[in-house]
């Protein structure tokens, strides 16, 4: 668009819109991180190709898209217009699909969702259990969105709030509906947007800066890079209205290093934002002028924190800093600067477009719209929801979850990452909300959701975590570079089997210390996972302790592997796939485990047959008398 | 060996394309660690020429972030996934195996410079956990006894090239 305007860019909507025939063929193929990993880009190609081949070009369009979001369940076709939903597709499927469903509308049963629960076979997306009870109003666009192609994105009304923001609002209205809204920081705070920005807008400086800040490095979460990767239009949108609203000029989007796909995609997107005109010298021919560079992180966690993510930016190590004065006085290079998370700038255009009004009818009293969480862990469906603030646990882990893996029992949900808690199953109907959580000890943080299951020990969870905080600490403030450390010894050697009852006296006072004298949100929080387990989970530390014993099977160092003499056929599956020679006894004879050798790594549980399960796992007691079995038949020898 | 006259005048190379400011360390680390697979002495000391900063200063920032090695790689990079999702599905077992298997800890390099073994705290395919990504192809939902079938494939791959070089 030449000189582009608010007409020029509503002519080219209506153009783009006209020359799309809405019932042609599109073979939608989603093209998120998950389903990269199962290798879509291959099946794409070689549906590019058969098409191709087949001369079908006019009949058929593909378009490989955003994240859906069903990770579980990729790689995922979605046939449009109809929204035919294909799960786990394969390249031999190709063929199949484009001369059945793509030129005869006739459905695959075989690659349709079969709801494990219902034993239903679904037909379309829109009505798996996954998606039903989510409310996608900022994910939902990715579906139909080819992250490369910015006309896509204007097609679905994209761009149209900056138009609407440039001239028909002051900044101040923005600011006010944004206020207005009720939004919250979606990276962890949860403090309100719109006063942020207000705060910044009042700096009396010709030079500030808005940053996006995509360093998302929860483990376990990922719905910030599936929305710059998937549909990255919406957070430049976002980040355009952002500073305008505070009179910035310049803006940084600083994306984690593990994510390649999102680094092109917004480069991209980037690139053919200016070539539109939303992007540069006076934007849409108004006289506002702002544009973004793309930051490419490191890999430090803790550049995740504003200040220093502002130090990582300005080419120094990312030690974060005093507060106040807060970045929205004293940012980026002294200068008044608006951080807000991926997830937040995603939500502006569609509170500038839709309304205020519109907006803060979603979600509970105090937390507003909706939240993204990454389900996942031991869970069925594994994926990105995105539902109402107030769900309830219990609807988003077993209604759109689909519940546990392999029928086990719930144990606890970790949110919030490294800075949350993990919740217990007592408190699944609990509303989730940023004030609820806190209540529980946790905290929403960007909405990871990492559930565990009887199997999971909450002694190692919380040991997870703090040697997480203790290798990402930078080491500024002592007591979060030492404290974490010594939390951590601690925690491994109850996980280790030589705990001592003062142990869990010294971790709460650690814990104490930590957070009280600590500059920023890392070492400030660092304690919280292990505060929750005590809090919920005591008895799992007192049985490590006291009991020498790990509940849950899972730590190594208090746990035996063991062949049930009654039950073992002989069949050597399990003595040819032990990596350490360790299992002996031939073909049809029982076989008898060498403790000594044993590395505990669980190959011959895993490889023994179901219906025959002679291998188990044993501790505390039971444990001290296998080996004591072991040492005499030794001894005999 | 790694020619250091060479990997010299590579890394003026790279500089030429950045001005000569604070703010594009970051960069500059990024773009030699890409082309050069490591950040070496020789780099350190034309980075700060370049930059007007002391040699310590680019030192500081390079070993703070995880993105930067002092050392040159293996032939193969074999990362495992250390995320919570990952790990509450068994990732340990998976890293001790590979461990145990290439005789080293994770963060270093075989002897004889073919594997490198390296952990991540997440690259968010959580469904498919737990995952080893070898020289960028993911391994979903591997177990500890998938470790050695990866490696042979790994090594098989090595011989296979060796031979079509020959050829």
């Amino acid at each position: 668009m030449k000189k582009a305007d608010p007409k020029k860019l509503e002519e080219l909507r209506t153009r783009i819109i006209d020359s799309r025939d809405e019932n042609k063929t599109c073979i939608t193929i989603c093209g998120g991180t998950g389903c990269h990993a199962y290798g879509c880009e291959k099946i794409a190609q070689n549906f590019k190709d058969e098409i191709k081949k087949q001369n079908l070009e006019k009949k058929i369009d593909i378009r490989v898209t955003g994240c859906h979001g069903f990770c579980e369940r990729g790689p995922i076709v979605v046939m449009q217009p109809d929204g035919i939903f294909y799960q786990r597709v394969k390249n031999e499927d190709i063929k199949e699909i484009i001369s059945k469903t793509a030129l005869n509308k006739e459905v695959i049963p075989r690659l349709l969702y079969k709801d494990p629960q219902t034993d239903e076979i679904i037909e379309k997306e829109k009505e798996v259990a996954f998606y039903k009870k989510q409310k996608r109003i900022i994910f939902g666009r990715n579906g139909f969105i080819d992250p490369t192609n910015i006309e896509d994105y204007i097609a679905l009304d994209g761009y149209k709030a900056i138009s609407q923001a440039l001239f028909e609002m002051e900044p101040k209205e923005i600011i006010s509906e944004v206020k207005k809204s009720g939004l919250r920081g979606r990276g962890g705070g949860g403090f309100l947007t719109g006063k942020k920005w207000e705060i910044c807008s009042r700096q009396d400086s010709p030079e500030k800066y808005v940053i996006c800040n995509a360093d998302e490095g929860d483990p376990g979460a990922y719905m910030d890079r599936s929305l710059l990767e998937g549909n990255p239009h919406s957070i430049i949108e976002g980040m355009i209205m952002g500073a305008y609203a505070i009179g910035a000029h310049e803006g940084y989007i600083y994306v984690r290093l593990e994510y390649p796909l999102a680094v092109k995609n917004i480069t991209l997107a980037l690139e053919k934002a200016r070539e539109y005109g939303f992007l540069g010298k006076s934007i849409l021919s108004s006289d506002f002028d702002f544009d973004i560079h793309v930051f490419k992180g490191a890999g430090a966690f803790v550049s995740g924190e504003e200040t220093s993510l502002m130090a990582s930016i300005e080419g120094r190590r990312a030690f974060p800093s005093q507060r106040p004065p807060y970045p929205a006085e004293k940012g980026l290079w002294g200068k008044p600067t608006n951080i807000n998370n991926v997830e937040t700038w995603a939500n502006i255009p569609l509170i500038i477009e839709k309304g205020a009004d519109w907006y803060n009818h979603i979600g509970t009293e105090t937390s507003k719209g909706t939240k993204i969480f990454s389900l996942v862990g031991k869970i069925n469906n594994t994926g990105l929801v995105e539902v109402p603030m107030g769900m309830t646990l219990r609807e988003i882990i077993y209604d759109i979850g689909g519940g546990i893996k392999d029928g086990k029992k719930f144990k606890a949900v970790q949110t919030g990452g490294p800075s949350g808690g993990c919740i217990p199953a007592d408190m699944l109907d609990q509303p989730i909300d940023f004030d609820t959580l806190t209540r529980a000890g946790s905290i929403m943080g960007s909405g990871g959701m990492i559930v565990m299951d009887e199997d999971t020990c909450m002694v190692d969870v919380a040991r997870y975590f703090l040697k997480f905080t203790q290798e990402e600490s930078c080491g500024k403030c002592v007591p979060c570079r030492i404290g974490t450390r010594k939390m951590v010894d601690i925690l491994t050697r109850i996980t280790e089997g030589r705990g001592e009852k003062e142990d869990i006296k010294r971790l709460k006072e650690l814990a104490e210390t930590v957070k009280n004298g600590s500059l920023c949100g890392l070492g400030q929080t660092a304690p919280n996972p292990v505060l929750t387990t005590l809090r919920y989970f005591m008895d799992e530390y007192k049985a490590h302790i006291e009991q020498k014993s790990c509940p849950a099977l899972s730590c190594k160092n208090l746990i035996v592997y063991y062949i049930d003499p009654d039950k073992c056929v002989g069949c050597l599956l399990c003595k040819k796939n032990c990596p350490v020679d360790a299992i002996s006894g031939e073909r049809k004879e029982v076989h008898v485990i060498d403790q000594d050798l044993c590395i505990k790594c669980g190959a011959c549980l895993d490889v023994c047959p179901s219906k025959v399960s002679a291998v188990s796992k044993h501790t505390g007691k039971e444990k001290q008398k296998i080996l004591e079995e072991h040492n005499k038949k030794k001894t005999k020898k | 060996m790694i020619d250091k006259k060479k990997n010299k005048i590579e890394v003026e190379k790279i500089l030429k394309k950045f001005n000569p400011e604070r703010k594009e360390l970051i960069h500059i680390l990024h773009k030699v660690q890409a082309e050069e697979g490591f950040i070496s002495p020789e780099a350190i000391s034309e980075i700060s020429k370049y930059l007007s900063i002391s040699e310590g200063e680019v030192y500081g920032v390079l070993t703070f972030y995880n993105a930067f090695t002092l050392e040159p790689k293996g032939k193969h990079t074999i990362t495992i996934c250390m995320g919570t999702a990952c790990h509450v599905r068994g990732a340990p077992a998976v890293l001790d195996e590979f461990s145990r298997l290439l005789d080293i800890s994770p963060g270093q390099t075989t002897e004889n410079k073919n594997f490198t073994l390296e952990t991540v705290n997440c690259v968010g395919a959580c469904a498919l956990g737990p995952i080893v990504i070898t020289d960028g192809d993911y391994h979903g939902h591997a177990t500890a006894r998938d470790a050695k079938k990866i490696l042979h494939h790994l090594k098989e791959e090595k011989d296979k090239n060796k031979d079509n070089e020959k050829s």
